[in-house]
């Protein structure tokens, strides 16, 4: 019993980030709080693919002349990658929530909805350049 | 940030230190953990640490928009046309063998060339994002938010 | 305790504190401290990476979470609000949505390899010929850094254009010159966001 949590207690803890990463996301309606959300799951995404890398008794994929055991360097390339992905696409993000609100006064879905049902996007947009 | 005389003194003694630091992670990438990537957010990380305690006008004297909308495509040009010198030079796209004398040379060489261009692009593409959030004037009151 | 006993402990309690950050981004209203407990989480888990042998990975996600993000989050907040709005917090689709999900990933671990398997299917196809390319071919002791930019070079060129893309889709959405300024480069009005004017000497009149 012991050992089956030891095989993958790594993995079901990292789940458990997973989901709190994604209840952010789905369950508020703050559009910065939902991009936080999101860079929760996508870091505990990262930490899946890094576990699954590493090797007992190894060490880290650098050669210093003597054989040893390396963990698996693959993943480490394509985590490497995405981490920088990942940025750049939350500061895309970021700029999007700053141009909302500007748009709309404000960055609460709600909000957003009704103001959209009302309005219209157009409709508000030039309220909001007549009124400034 | 005129009153914080601390943080000015020390900022001023430490960025010179970040900047070769990035250099020092940049070229040492195959050497130990380090390359482009690092390297260019560390660089990045430096010019915003003088912009946050100088001001923005400061900065931009210092690195102005118009050097950064060189430097955004350059690394990425730099990146693709190494990719081609290996087609003209005899092998494949990015085919590093064939860069140098010996195969091992022409690696290296060419794994230099091209973390230098991902740091260059990285670093431009982080400071002129943080210029673009730093240049928009809010229209919220300093009391309302 | 042994070195084995050690690296579960150490990993258990690094994602435990990383269970507790995330709680805490869920719960807390006030949003800079949000992206301040953004910046803390990032840091944990370039501590989890380096204790799961990932150090390249770790340096990045140290530089580009804890830096880079919390610079542009805080940019953000400036911009927008700094509060979010206190609603009735509890969703019940969600967390019906969220168990569900949780439970069936937790199910498809268990066909996952042991933690820490020398002989896992990933470890023996491509890998071995990589680093034993990197120390006899290409003689690049940095092993990711030689799969990076040898072996998968071509995928790191995509990424320096996703990462080119990005940034001038920021330029496109945000613009590079201040708002106030004309094509010459002199600031019209002499404003600081979101402040009062300034007089000469740069205080706030």
């Amino acid at each position: 019993m012991l050992d089956a949590v030891l095989a993958h207690y790594n993995y079901w803890l990292i789940v458990v980030l997973m989901m709190i990463g994604l209840y952010v996301v789905i369950s508020r309606g703050n559009l910065v709080k939902k991009i936080v959300g999101l860079n929760v799951f996508q870091t505990s995404v990262f930490l899946l693919y890094i576990s699954l890398a590493k090797v007992t008794g190894g060490t880290a994929p650098i050669l210093t002349g003597q054989p040893e055991v390396f963990s698996n360097p693959l993943p480490h390339v394509l985590i490497l990658t995405a981490i920088v992905v990942g940025i750049a696409t939350t500061a895309l993000g970021l700029a999007l929530v700053v141009r909302i609100r500007e748009t709309y006064g404000t960055i609460e879905e709600d909000e957003i909805l009704a103001a959209e049902e009302v309005t219209g996007t157009h409709e508000a947009e030039a309220a909001r350049e007549a009124s400034t | 940030m005129r009153h914080h005389l601390v943080l000015r003194v020390v900022s001023k003694i430490l960025i010179p230190f970040i900047l070769l630091f990035g250099l020092y992670v940049q070229f040492h990438g195959d050497f130990g953990p380090g390359g482009g990537f690092q390297a260019g957010v560390i660089f990045a990380a430096a010019f915003v640490l003088y912009a946050l305690v100088y001001g923005v006008e400061h900065a931009r004297e210092v690195l102005p928009p118009k050097a950064l909308a060189i430097l955004v495509p350059a690394g990425l040009l730099i990146y693709a046309l190494t990719g081609f010198a290996g087609i003209f030079l005899g092998g494949k796209f990015l085919d590093y063998d064939v860069l140098a004398a010996t195969p091992t040379g022409g690696q290296h060489l060419g794994v230099l060339v091209i973390e230098f261009g991902v740091g260059v692009t990285v670093a431009a593409v982080m400071v002129s994002v943080f210029y673009a959030y730093a240049g928009r004037t809010s229209d919220v009151d300093a009391e309302d938010w | 305790m042994s070195g084995a006993d050690m690296v579960i402990w150490v990993n258990f309690s690094l994602l435990t504190m990383l269970c507790l950050s995330a709680v805490a981004i869920l719960l807390v209203r006030h949003l800079f401290a949000v992206a301040a407990l953004t910046g803390a989480f990032s840091l944990l888990a370039a501590g989890l990476f380096v204790a799961l042998d990932a150090v390249d990975v770790a340096f990045t996600e140290a530089a580009v979470g804890a830096g880079i993000s919390t610079v542009l989050m805080l940019g953000t907040l400036a911009l927008t609000s700094r509060r979010e709005k206190i609603t009735p917090s509890f969703s019940p689709v969600a967390l019906v949505v969220v168990l569900v999900t949780g439970a069936a990933l937790i199910y498809a671990t268990s066909d996952m390899p042991v933690f820490g398997d020398p002989n896992a299917p990933g470890h023996v196809h491509v890998v071995p010929d990589y680093i034993e390319g990197s120390e006899k071919d290409l003689v690049i002791p940095n092993i990711v850094t030689s799969v990076l930019a040898s072996y998968r070079g071509y995928d790191t060129l995509g990424e320096v254009a996703v990462i080119f893309t990005a940034g001038i889709g920021v330029m496109f959405l945000l613009g590079l010159r201040r708002e106030d300024e004309d094509d010459e480069g002199t600031v019209r009005k002499n404003r600081r966001p979101g402040g009062r004017p300034l007089d000469e000497e740069g205080d706030e009149a």
